[in-house]
């Protein structure tokens, strides 16, 4: 038993082999570049933070009561030239973090679009968030799905985010930054999947009881396997429309996937007008435009108060 | 709203550890009180400006506020203020009746302005277009509402202070420092009003 | 008649709730009882409820911030069992229904009542001693405050065991919030709790910022203020100035619910974000409201035990009224992931780095103050080492969240958890322990005991790491915050360590009550009484007087000629003051704070269950109580100097008994 003690130290790195630490392995540009700002910043804090922690116990220790060798001067507080450092260092570096946090919001803000090298065209997902599931619609592909997002690599993926209830946040540890899902309004992301994979997606904003349960797989794969997968759900014979949609909207623990053959057209417009009395902010012209959706009409299972 | 009225008792404090403190701290708290009123206000006004426009079909202010009565409402509030002014100089000057008679001045004119503001309201709300029609009467409600209850607390505050000042406290050192706040919450409220009317009755209109 | 409130909303089929009432019911009746026994109620009465002597009103606050850090610990520990239980398909032990109630609980209680109630304590003990005042500016008001807060726990506590808590998180986002997905009573119950406590908090606000501004000793100028006050200063206007506007908010979700208003609704023009930008207006200082004065604690414990002046008190001050007005233009990192422009959220991520830079220069200045002194090794002064470390790693990684390329990978993670409780624990409870073994003495007249407090510590350190280490993995392995169960196989080994972090500081709890148990039981031996009234060679005002002090704390006002006055005569000799000694003027004790505090619960309470004309009674009662506590004239008395010098006697000689035993 005594002997096992002498791995102890080892068992965090035994913990950690074979783990995926979702954040430290990205798998597309955005969260590459996620890692690479917060490594970076750790490494650079670092350099204050060791020092000051082995400091703190240095001095504790050398300048402790019962040493009396130690110079004691009982009445020093103040030293221009330390002032100029300590305020001088922090300063120094968060100013250089600053510039950091400068290039990096702006150069990969959710709402830029992104570009591969051979400029492959964007995919369009249009994301709602619903009590306790994720519905996907690919508004150019005419199919929708639920609780499953599948993306073909290297292609610049537009996500057009909203919710039909509570507030959330869509995520996807390992292709990066979240953004979050709120009721009338659309939030966009973009985002790229490098390398093909299974990746868990999930809401990282708490928004009720079914909260825990509301994750998604997201199946990145190469085109011509994505163009298989889309054939497939065309093939099927479920639809979304505005009256199979108050069915699917209703809340749901642990929701199981779901493949829609047929989307109409304007049903993301008609969630987001919902709430905004009729009106809605179209993606491509910025026009603000007015729905008929019958959504308004069909009270939801949502419990929306008319 | 609890929170201005229990102001008004602290005036015990008066002169406490008055040994080395001459001036009582008691106006001083009064005004840092209003202050913190202040941020109160700002934040419904913040929340009024984001959602000034939210009319969710509902009327806007163009076709809700009648300038009229918001400018009778505020002339009396402005001139309440006037009255109040009257009483506190009565005050300084030790006269009892006259400070009684400015302050009953300002009691009805203060008391006629919350009457005016309730009427406006349940007319509005029995035309339908009441706290829960869009956000944009939420606020306004809201805000103006919250200023309502101010100037109802300082109504009851007024007729506490009357009826105080009739009995054994009299002008004393303890209720000038109270009708000294009570001023100073008097001349805030206006102060405010002038605000909700500029930023609410007038801005929505126009 | 009774509104929403029916036999139905006690939860008896719940067996945990019922066995937490069992043990609350015996352990209150059997105080109670023992109260009654020992025939104390008149004196509990007369010297303590209607106290408006700040010293006793800080001592009834920190015994209120006690028992809410057991109740929100235990909150803290079912969490994290229930995580160590439900992996892979096991649902665990709680229900998302109660597992909900319980992280909303256990943030809102740990924030308002634990830590809120803790720092408005130790203000309460320290300030009119380090300031040479006799009482607050609004003595009165100051009872008021602590009742206002005892409510807002009372109705929170209230919850566990009729109806049910708020269920979406302890800052109660809507939409869920709203009446739409919550329909229940819980975030009724937050509400008035919250708001209640808030005017309280408020209260304190304005009575400590006249206080510090009006009453200083003559001759103390505000670069002769000690640290602590200077950050209490701070504190008080972070208070003025945020807690209305969480007031407004509150006050705007409650008309959302119970007047079927729209500022937060999904539905007619209402907007979720309005009320994320204005929670967290209140929400950022209020961080700096708890640890603003833990600094200060850090700052006297640092310089007493290192006996040497602080390093570099001008900077200390420049650096925390510099985090006072930084912690204004921050609030927009607690959601970077709204997608607000570029340019926002640089500006706001930059904001709060730069809030690193005076925080830093702090710590320095903790480690200059040791540099060439002679530090004594006592509790507060571990703590305060544990703080330097484990605050400088949570600093860290709050830089890190203050990215808004991290954060947009880090927000609602574990990771996130874990930095804000590094910074919690590790700086705001460490300096209150600091603090409470520090000014203990000062307020009972001995001494804590120094091994248990040190095993206290050890636990909480190591326990610290342990629960949150892990935490900081989970967060980079993706897991978010406030799950109820899992299925990821990599989670679940930390989640044990978790466990037995949370374990360890449970064993840290045992130690600080052992602790305090020790302490009183040994009380009386002579190397645990404080004689002096200056058991650690103190530098500040609150050292010069007997502990505990008079209810008119000073005798004679001191006259001060300098930072550290009191330290700066003691080392040349200079004694007693010569003054002729002259009838104080107090404030007399009285019962409105406990009505004013009974009625507010009466209209809190019936407000919840929406029982109408009860709520009318509490109201009225509110307003009725003011009034006659305004028209009552018999509020203050003058202590004759015969007692004062009686006093003094006794004091003197206590001195001369310390000095002989020597």
């Amino acid at each position: 038993m005594k002997k096992l003690w002498r791995y102890l130290p080892a068992l965090p790195a035994l913990m950690l082999s074979g783990c995926t630490v979702d954040l430290l392995q990205p798998r597309g540009p955005v969260a590459e570049m996620n890692r690479d700002v917060m490594v970076a910043e750790f490494v650079i804090m670092m350099l204050v933070v060791v020092p000051t922690c082995v400091a703190t116990l240095y001095f504790a220790w050398k300048y402790r009561a019962s040493n009396k060798e130690a110079e004691y001067l009982p009445t020093w507080d103040h030293s221009t030239a330390i002032e100029y450092v300590i305020w001088g260092v922090p300063a120094i570096l968060i100013a250089f973090l600053g510039a950091i946090s400068w290039w990096s919001t702006h150069a990969y803000d959710p709402y830029r679009p992104l570009q591969t090298d051979d400029n492959v065209k964007p995919l369009n997902v249009q994301v709602v968030s619903l009590d306790w599931k994720w519905l996907f619609i690919y508004p150019d592909l005419g199919i929708a799905t639920i609780n499953q997002l599948d993306v073909p690599t290297n292609t610049p993926l537009d996500f057009q985010i909203t919710s039909d209830s509570v507030m959330t946040s869509f995520f996807i540890p390992r292709l990066g930054s979240m953004i979050y899902a709120m009721p009338g309004q659309q939030t966009q992301l973009h985002l790229i999947a490098s390398a093909p994979g299974d990746y868990l997606g999930e809401a990282s904003q708490f928004s009720g009881r079914g909260f825990s349960d509301m994750k998604f797989r997201t199946l990145a794969m190469d085109p011509a396997q994505f163009n298989d997968w889309v054939e497939k759900v065309k093939s099927g014979s479920e639809n979304l429309d505005d009256t199979t949609y108050p069915k699917y909207a209703a809340p749901q623990e642990a929701a199981p996937v779901q493949y829609f053959a047929h989307v109409q057209p304007d049903l993301f417009d008609g969630i987001v007008a919902k709430y905004n009395n009729g009106m809605v902010v179209d993606k491509t012209t910025g026009k603000v435009m007015h729905m008929q959706s019958v959504l308004n009409a069909a009270p939801s299972d949502t419990g929306m108060k008319e | 709203m609890a929170h201005e009225a229990t102001m008004s008792p602290l005036a015990h404090a008066d002169d406490h550890g008055g040994e080395h403190h001459h001036e009582t701290p008691n106006v001083f708290g009064f005004w840092l009180y209003l202050m913190t009123d202040c941020v109160l206000f700002g934040s419904i006004f913040a929340a009024f400006a984001v959602l000034r426009n939210q009319y969710a079909g509902g009327p806007s202010g163009k076709e809700l506020f009648d300038l009229t009565n918001v400018g009778i409402e505020t002339a009396i509030l402005l001139f309440s203020s006037i009255t109040y002014g009257f009483a506190s100089l009565n005050a300084l000057a030790k006269n009892k009746t006259m400070v009684l008679v400015w302050l009953a001045v300002t009691f009805v004119l203060g008391a006629s302005f919350v009457g005016l503001e309730v009427n406006e309201f349940t007319s509005m709300i029995a035309e339908g277009n009441g706290p829960d029609r869009s956000a944009f009467l939420s606020a306004f409600f809201t805000l103006v509402g919250t200023h309502g209850l101010h100037v109802t607390c300082g109504l009851i505050w007024m007729v506490v202070l009357m009826v105080q000042m009739m009995g054994p406290q009299d002008l004393s050192e303890r209720m000038m420092n109270k009708l000294a706040c009570l001023s100073l919450f008097w001349h805030f409220l206006d102060i405010v009003w002038i605000c909700v009317f500029s930023f609410v009755y007038l801005a929505g209109v126009m | 008649m009774l509104g929403k409130l029916s036999f139905s909303a006690i939860p008896l089929d719940v067996p945990i709730l019922v066995g937490t009432f069992l043990g609350v019911a015996v352990i209150g009746l059997a105080v109670l009882g023992a109260v009654t026994y020992y025939g104390k109620w008149g004196y509990l009465w007369r010297e303590w409820l209607t106290t408006v002597d700040h010293k006793r009103l800080a001592v009834m606050y920190v015994i209120l911030a006690i028992v809410m850090l057991f109740r929100g610990f235990a909150d803290a520990i079912m969490m994290r069992t229930q995580l160590a239980l439900a992996y892979n398909g096991n649902p665990g032990y709680l229900p998302p229904h109660h597992y909900d109630q319980v992280f909303s609980a256990h943030g809102t209680i740990m924030i308002f009542f634990m830590a809120m109630a803790f720092m408005t304590g130790l203000m309460n003990l320290v300030v009119p001693l380090q300031i040479g005042a006799r009482d607050v500016a609004f003595p009165f008001l100051n009872s008021l405050s602590f009742y206002m807060t005892l409510v807002g726990a009372l109705l929170i506590n209230i919850s566990l065991f009729i109806g049910e808590f708020a269920q979406c998180g302890w800052l109660v986002y809507p939409p869920l919030s709203e009446m739409q997905f919550s329909p229940g009573v819980g975030v009724d119950y937050y509400i008035w709790a919250v708001q209640i406590s808030g005017v309280g908090t408020l209260l304190t606000g304005v009575n400590f910022f006249t206080t510090i501004v009006k009453m200083r000793a003559p001759g103390m100028g505000w670069m002769q203020m000690p640290v602590f006050t200077w950050t209490a200063f701070c504190t008080t206007v972070l208070i003025m100035v945020s807690f209305p506007v969480l007031t407004v908010t509150l006050a705007l979700l409650s008309l959302d619910r119970y007047l079927g208003m729209h500022f937060f609704t999904n539905d007619a023009g209402g907007n979720v974000m309005l009320y994320l930008s204005m929670i967290w207006t209140w929400g950022h200082p209020e961080v700096y409201i708890l640890v603003i004065p833990a600094f200060g604690v850090f700052s006297e414990v640092t310089a007493t035990f290192s006996q040497k002046p602080l390093f570099g008190y001008k900077t200390m001050v420049y650096a925390t009224c510099s985090i006072m007005v930084l912690s204004f233009v921050v609030w927009v990192h607690h959601f970077f992931t709204m997608g607000a422009g570029a340019n926002v959220n640089t500006f706001f991520g930059i904001m709060t780095m730069i809030i690193a830079v005076p925080t830093g220069v702090k710590i320095f200045n903790w480690l200059f103050t040791m540099y060439k002194g002679r530090v004594e090794f006592t509790a507060p002064m571990y703590w305060t080492l544990g703080f330097m470390i484990t605050f400088s790693i949570g600093g860290m990684t709050g830089v890190m969240m203050a990215m808004p390329a991290a954060d947009w990978i880090l927000h609602n993670s574990l990771f996130l958890i874990a930095h804000f409780h590094n910074v919690i624990i590790g700086g705001v409870y460490f300096g209150y322990i600091a603090g409470m073994g520090f000014w203990f003495p000062k307020a009972f007249g001995f001494k804590l005991n120094e091994a248990w407090g040190k095993r206290a510590f050890w636990c909480w350190f190591v326990g610290f790491y342990l629960a949150f280490v892990p935490l900081y993995i989970l967060g980079l392995e993706g897991m978010t915050r406030r799950m109820n169960h899992y299925d990821n196989p990599d989670w679940y080994p930390w989640m044990l360590v978790a466990e037995a972090g949370a374990i360890v500081i449970a064993c840290g709890i045992v130690c600080q009550l052992t602790q305090l148990y020790v302490s009183i039981r040994d009380r009386n031996l002579p190397e645990n009484l404080d004689l002096t009234g200056d058991p650690w060679n103190g530098r500040t005002l609150e050292w010069s007087i007997s502990s505990p002090p008079p209810a008119y704390n000073f005798a004679v006002i001191p006259d001060i000629h300098g930072l550290d006055t009191f330290h700066t005569e003691k080392q040349l000799g200079l004694k007693a003051h010569g003054k002729p000694l002259a009838p104080i003027h107090m404030p007399k004790n009285t019962s409105a704070g406990v009505f004013i505090g009974l009625f507010s619960f009466i209209l809190g309470f019936a407000s919840i269950w929406y029982i109408w004309w009860l709520a009318a009674i509490g109201l009225i009662g509110i307003v009725a109580t003011m009034i006659l506590r305004s028209a009552n004239r018999d509020v203050d008395y003058y202590v004759p100097v015969s007692e004062i010098e009686h006093n003094e006697e006794v004091y003197s000689r206590r001195i001369a008994a310390a000095q002989a035993a020597e």
